[in-house]
């Protein structure tokens, strides 16, 4: 009798944990598991890439770059093949030695890849990561509320437009809007700076309507806030439903972020992997990315066919001279657990 | 001797699924690991009750000021609702209790994302509410849009054991109560009310915990000023390193809601002896 108990535990126990080994090993077939940014691609892409190569796609969304990390760091093993963070979460694990070396050879399409964004600084030999999107951190706005002209950080923090302000839930992003609203450095380290910024963020609470994800771009639609703190890869799937919101980016510059694609090192589908990225470089699915997000394409033949109102925004293509004022974020060695406490702080306030 | 097996599966049950992540949030909330070596320390707990900077300790006050009008509400609602359920036939009884439980069976994060459109400011109630030419209702992103979260989603949990006690009093009772020249006003607050007591202290422990530890119904519905102690903790876990601190702000409301529980156990059982 103690044995049918037993037995009954142990199929209990394994109906329990089916779903974690099950996702990993299920099928006979070739996978490839990516992890990107909620709302990142354009629709049909997936589908396309699996009716071309008979690859099954598994497709996961992450908020922020801190929640993938978390996630990726928190789980032992293999997790994904593909992720697609941002610049400085890029050096991160690059530095923590969780990213695979790329073997070009099966990536041909990366040649397409415009010259000005190969070997930045996140990756400063390439052999690492694929650039998929880039643009700047701007304010999103309702000119029917925002009559005057957008040119300076220090809007967020006016008045007039008490909670009808959206902000970003993402650290960097917040405390950097802040940063740049005094003067500094987005990157800065310096705690008296940092301080100084929480106390901005602070002065600004009152003012904002909510911290948002993904979602700023339904509210902005329907006119829940006047003025809202987006990526600038979001203007795409705004003017698809709206085009009669404004955007600006301060005088004062803004930040300017690349997102690029990475396999990791526990991917067991390296060769898919691979395979995905050279599809994401070929021209015609980098511009079908680059439209559906209203950004300019990093590869120069999508991009020279990408409608001109979108290679002439400043916003999503700035000017190189313009260009070289934004910053783009880096690795805060020494400071981080900071930004993290400042906003917690924030939020907790 | 018979169910000594059932015994033991059920004891490693609950140590795997109970005591066990107990026991790691405790471990979690008094260790900070420095690269490899863990230390004690109660560093997690100082951070929280500081008192020159008390905004952690405001947000715990907050969310269960917050749980406790929610729960409060419910009562309000739920107690008159069950009486009436209760009271009725009990072929359109059942067929209205179904109507409570069957927003259930959908998801409740749908549930709360459908109150984000209905509330919004220019949302479905707004835009109706304008057409008849009233003025609009501003409640989402405040804290009212959160109780009314709270309500919405957690009523059915004051309302059915209420309900299921009251369907089982003793008829007798009451109509000893009328007999003994009682007015209804009397047997309800002398007879039913100190019945259901149990049922309305598991009403309130069902409604109000889920209300206290939530963290959904606020990022959805609240704005930038009503993160509840929910939402802090969540943050330590997704998008800041800081196990620790999420650990120990975890025990720390443990212990207040234990307290609470205990606190409401001990009157019942007074209730009992008396």
């Amino acid at each position: 009798m103690k044995r049918l108990y037993a037995l009954v535990l142990a199929l209990t126990l394994l109906l329990a944990f089916t779903p974690l080994t099950g996702c990993s090993q299920d099928d006979s077939g070739e996978t490839v598991r990516i992890y990107n940014w909620g709302d990142y691609i354009a629709p049909g892409v997936i589908e396309l890439f699996e009716e071309e190569t008979g690859i099954e796609v598994v497709y996961d969304t992450f908020e922020t770059n801190e929640d993938m990390y978390l996630k990726l760091k928190n789980s032992s093993g293999y997790t994904y093949d593909v992720v697609i963070p941002s610049d400085y979460m890029i050096s991160k694990m690059l530095r923590e030695d969780m990213l695979a070396e790329i073997d070009f050879n099966n990536v041909p399409n990366a040649a397409g890849i415009d010259e000005r964004f190969k070997n930045l600084d996140y990756d400063p030999t390439g052999a690492y990561s694929v650039p998929y999107m880039w643009g700047t951190v701007c304010i999103a706005y309702d000119p029917e509320q925002v009559t005057e002209e957008v040119n300076s950080w220090d809007i967020l923090w006016d008045e007039d437009y008490a909670r009808r302000i959206f902000m970003i839930d993402s650290e960097r992003d917040s405390i950097g809007v802040a940063l740049l609203s005094l003067g500094y450095s987005l990157n800065s380290t310096d705690p008296d700076e940092l301080e100084e910024a929480k106390q901005k963020l602070l002065e600004q609470k009152p003012l904002v309507l909510a911290y948002t994800g993904d979602d700023v771009k339904d509210k902005m639609i329907a006119r829940e806030g006047a003025l809202a703190v987006i990526w600038s890869c979001d203007i795409g799937i705004i003017r698809e439903q709206d085009d009669t919101l404004a955007y600006a980016i301060p005088d004062a510059g803004t930040n300017v972020w690349y997102d690029a694609a990475v396999i990791l090192k526990d991917a067991e589908n390296k060769a898919n992997a691979e395979a995905f990225l050279n599809f994401l470089c070929r021209p015609d699915v980098a511009q079908m990315n680059a439209d559906y997000m209203g950004s300019a394409s990093p590869v120069s033949e999508a991009l020279a066919n990408q409608d001109e109102s979108i290679r002439n925004d400043p916003i999503v293509n700035p000017p190189a001279e313009e260009l070289a004022k934004y910053e783009v974020f880096q690795m805060v060695d020494g400071a981080a657990e900071l930004y993290e406490e400042i906003w917690s702080y924030v939020l907790a306030s | 001797m018979k169910y000594k097996g059932i015994t033991y599966s059920y004891v490693v049950y609950a140590f795997t699924f109970f005591l066990a992540p107990l026991l790691l949030i405790l471990f979690y909330s008094l260790t900070a690991s420095d690269g490899g070596s863990v230390s004690f320390t109660l560093e997690n707990f100082t951070r929280f009750f500081d008192f020159s900077n008390p905004q952690y300790m405001k947000v715990l006050g907050n969310s269960f000021r917050i749980a406790g009008i929610a729960t409060l509400l419910c009562l309000l609602l739920g107690y008159p609702m069950a009486y009436i359920l209760a009271s009725l036939k009990p072929r359109l009884r059942a067929f209205l209790s179904l109507l409570f439980i069957l927003p259930m069976w959908m998801n409740f994060l749908l549930r709360t994302y459908a109150w984000m459109s209905l509330l919004e400011t220019n949302g479905i109630i707004n835009t109706l509410l304008s057409k008849l030419g009233l003025p609009a209702l501003q409640i989402m992103y405040t804290e009212k849009a959160v109780i009314l979260g709270m309500v919405y989603n957690f009523l059915p949990f004051m309302i059915l054991p209420i309900y299921n006690t009251l369907i089982k009093l003793d008829p007798s009772l009451l109509n000893a109560s009328d007999d003994l020249g009682a007015s209804p006003w009397q047997t309800f607050t002398r007879v039913t009310l100190p019945l259901s007591k149990p049922a309305i202290l598991s009403g309130i422990n069902m409604v109000f915990m889920p209300s206290v530890t939530t963290f959904v119904i606020s990022r959805l519905l609240g704005g930038s000023s009503t993160a509840l102690i929910g939402d802090i903790i969540e943050k330590q876990f997704k998008l800041v390193d800081d196990k620790g601190f999420g650990s120990a702000m975890s025990v720390i409301i443990m212990i207040f809601v234990f307290g609470l529980v205990a606190l409401t156990r001990e009157k019942d059982s007074e209730e009992v002896s008396l």
